[in-house]
């Protein structure tokens, strides 16, 4: 169409176009959204220039600034290591009290010392610390092995039967599966046993003696324990494993042990001392 | 295709000789033919003279003044805290206004200050229109002074149009790049004063002279100075037309008694230019002259009624006073006048200000109750604030004896100046135990005292062990209070106290 035609409604121009007797008006675009979509195009090509954006056949364009999003991660997980050295090396070489005592360090330790638990702990003694059947809780104020801030990190430096020779050992003999026990003497002394933590049972001055002769060189003659030899307090009310009758049969018969392992070598100094104090201040900490 | 020529509306035939100067101009948005697709016309206002003129130079240089002079109040407030009365210290999470210390999860303050200006703007305009935009709205007062410059370096209104005109030339650069220029130094002002109310007033100036600023600051100048430049110097009324909202919300709040900068076209109609010693008989006042739409910033002309591009700055009534003084004629044919008026004066009454009307009392009536209730709350406010978290992995640990033990972390405000004492307490459950590590401080009761530093938050871990034969249910309610030993003020918040399923 060589004339112009306006539209009779609005007065605009046509474009000319037609179809099926309705016209299109001409209203062109705004300039500035034009301008704005030329200098979009522009910016696309100089970005394709820039940064890595074709693929070839064996490799791919890698830009101008030559920059990858892994680099980038890495120089920054470098600098968060850089900025936490100021604490990391501060913590790996002060005492654990030392950090207890100095507010700044024991809030990185706590914090780190949780994240710490987290990653390494948690399938084990569970997100909260309050541990499983088999797995102590760290929680509250029994502990096998010493609670003091000390004892916790060697035990998290070596473990509990772990690789290490210097790992915490305990080793409670199989008295039915050994026959050092009848099956008998064993019920007898499963009954003394209950009657430690539990006023309602009674038992007999035979299975006393059983349980003096067999148990109080570890467990002591009070029954209370001994954390040296890693012997757990059988008089309290915190147990390890269920304490039901059967259970403290089975255990007596066939001994049981868990395996924590050592984690000296695995974990660098700073975060086992961060762990100690992490675990120190979850309420037990003696 | 609005013509930049006269059309018929205004033949050569109405520029008499007079007294009064007579514009041969049509309005660049005049309401006929408004196209949203036309390009954009510059507009070249006028200077206006008269008593809305004054008030506008002193509104500006009022607003100016409080712009650039408010960071550099002080007000002391002791060691360590910022002296800075007003203050918006995003690193330190704190707003500073004089007596007031405003904390992050206390925004709701600045909330209520806004509701405040809404309710404030809503009951303006309902009274008197776009106060606001004529008079104090920051993009009305930058434009102001924008052409301040334009008019010092270019001249008047004609001089003006001839400039554009012109081809370029040593005369014509050097007027634009002045003025330019100019503009860009009010620009960098304004931008500048900006980051003041973020930063220490002096400190940062000192920094900003000797370059050692922190690129933020920079990075703030420069975007608020490009926008000054952009809005006050070339956008103007195009940002008040198509990017404010409000001159599209402005017209829900008023009513035909509200108060608007309108043309009487009652008295004004038929329009006619005069010729001295003729007759007024049978004829409006109007006398054609034109100085509304040749002041107007907005490129409107009021002979149109009211438009949304109006801001109601006034300058048509001193320009229109002008002229009728002139003629001969009473002030006031372009005024502040409401839409009842007209209606008012067709059936023959008088002019009537209804100021008090139910919108504007239930506008007074909402700011009064928000003002009261901010006031309230702000003078209640208490400098000791409270969180309790209730640990819940281990919900609750058994401990050797057979007691159950629950922990609680205390998030202790202390929003006073100085360093304070609080002392902690529990109730609901009898022969507790409480424990905080680190404590060595106990009060008199034996209830443990923890200190926490000024303008602080002190995170405390608090164990609570209590016997089983306490707990007859798996849950008990239980009652901490915290009470600042000095003032006595008191936190009292209740949570629970778990064990096992019985």
């Amino acid at each position: 169409m060589s004339e112009k035609e306006l539209d009779n409604v609005t007065g605009v121009e046509t474009t000319g176009h037609e179809w099926d007797g309705i016209k299109e008006l001409n209203n062109p675009m705004p300039r500035w959204w034009i301008y704005t979509f030329i200098v979009c195009c522009i910016w696309g090509f100089i970005y394709q220039f820039l940064y890595p954006s074709w693929p070839l056949i064996n490799d791919y364009y890698k830009g101008y600034f030559n920059e990858t999003q892994r680099d980038i991660i890495g120089a920054e997980l470098k600098a968060i290591a850089r900025d936490r050295s100021v604490f990391t090396e501060r913590i790996k070489d002060a005492d654990l009290v030392t950090i207890r005592n100095d507010n700044s360090m024991f809030e990185f330790a706590q914090a780190g010392g949780k994240a710490a638990f987290g990653d390494n702990c948690a399938p084990c003694h569970g997100t909260g610390a309050a541990g499983f059947v088999g797995y102590p809780n760290l929680n509250d104020d029994e502990w096998i092995w010493g609670g003091s801030l000390d004892e916790i990190h060697y035990t998290i430096s070596f473990g509990v039967r772990g690789v290490h020779e210097d790992t915490r050992l305990n080793d409670m003999p199989a008295f039915l599966r050994d026959e050092l026990l009848t099956k008998q003497e064993i019920d007898d002394v499963t009954t003394y046993v209950q009657s430690l933590s539990d006023r309602t049972i009674t038992s007999n001055t035979a299975a006393q003696e059983l349980y003096i002769d067999n148990c109080s060189t570890c467990h002591g003659e009070d029954g209370k324990g001994l954390r040296e030899f890693g012997a757990p307090d059988l008089t309290d009310a915190i147990s390890l494993y269920v304490t039901d009758r059967d259970s403290i049969i089975d255990i007596i018969s066939y001994s049981r042990g868990g395996v924590m392992p050592t984690w000296r070598g695995r974990l660098d100094e700073a975060t086992i001392k961060s762990l100690a104090i992490y675990v120190h201040t979850l309420g037990g900490g003696e | 295709m609005a013509n930049e020529t006269d059309n018929a509306a205004t033949p050569n035939s109405d520029f008499q000789k007079g007294q009064i100067e007579r514009a041969k101009v049509e309005a660049v948005n005049k309401a006929a033919g408004r196209s949203l697709y036309a390009p954009r016309k510059k507009i070249h206002p006028q200077r206006a003279n008269g008593k809305f003129r004054t008030i506008k130079w002193f509104m500006m240089l009022f607003t100016l003044s409080i712009y650039y002079l408010t960071p550099w109040i002080r007000w002391d407030r002791g060691e360590g805290i910022p002296d800075q009365a007003i203050l918006i210290d995003i690193v330190g999470r704190r707003f500073y206004f004089f007596f007031i210390e405003i904390w992050p999860q206390e925004v709701y303050y600045v909330t209520g200050l806004m509701i405040m200006g809404g309710i404030a703007l809503f009951l303006v305009t309902s009274t008197a229109g776009r106060m606001w935009c004529g008079y104090s709205c920051p993009q009305t007062i930058w434009t102001d002074l924008f052409l301040v410059v334009e008019r010092f370096f270019e001249g008047e209104r004609n001089a003006r149009l001839k400039l554009d005109k012109a081809r370029w030339s040593f005369d014509k650069l050097f007027k634009r790049v002045a003025k330019h220029t100019v503009w860009i130094l009010i620009a960098l002002l304004t931008g500048g004063a900006w980051v003041f109310y973020f930063s220490d007033a002096p400190t940062l100036l000192n920094q900003l002279v000797h370059n050692t600023a922190s690129f933020d600051a920079y990075l703030w100048i420069g975007l608020f100075s490009s926008f000054t430049y952009v809005f006050g110097g070339i956008a103007r009324e195009q940002v008040c037309t198509y990017m404010c909202p409000w001159p599209r919300i402005q017209a829900v709040m008023m009513d035909e008694e509200s108060l608007a900068v309108m043309y009487r076209h009652d008295r004004g109609e038929p329009r006619g230019p005069h010729k001295k010693n003729e007759t007024w008989d049978n004829r409006g006042d109007c006398v054609q002259c034109r100085q509304c739409i040749v002041v107007c910033p907005m490129g409107i002309d009021i002979r149109d009624g009211l438009q949304l591009e109006c801001i109601q700055c006034s300058l048509c009534i001193d320009a229109c006073n002008n002229v009728m003084e002139k003629v001969g004629r009473p002030q006031g044919l372009i005024a502040y006048d409401s839409l009842k008026n007209f209606e008012r004066r067709k059936k023959g009454e008088e002019n009537r200000f209804r100021i008090i009307r139910p919108r504007t009392i239930i506008y007074s009536a909402l700011l009064m109750i928000v003002s009261v209730f901010m006031l309230y709350t702000l003078m209640n406010r208490s400098e000791l604030d409270v969180n309790i978290l209730r640990d819940r992995n281990p919900l609750f640990v058994q401990l050797s004896s057979g007691n159950i033990r629950n922990g609680y972390t205390f998030k202790i405000m202390n929003k006073s100046t100085s360093i304070q004492k609080y002392s902690i307490s529990a109730a609901g459950i009898n022969n507790i135990d409480v424990r905080i590590d680190g404590v060595k401080e106990y009060t008199e009761n034996g209830d443990p005292i923890v200190s926490v530093e000024r303008d602080k938050l002190k995170s405390i871990k608090l164990y609570i062990s209590a016997p089983r034969s306490e707990l007859p249910a798996d849950s008990k309610d239980i009652t901490f209070t915290v009470k600042d030993i000095e003032s006595e003020t008191v936190d009292i918040q209740t949570t629970s106290f778990r064990g096992p399923k019985t």
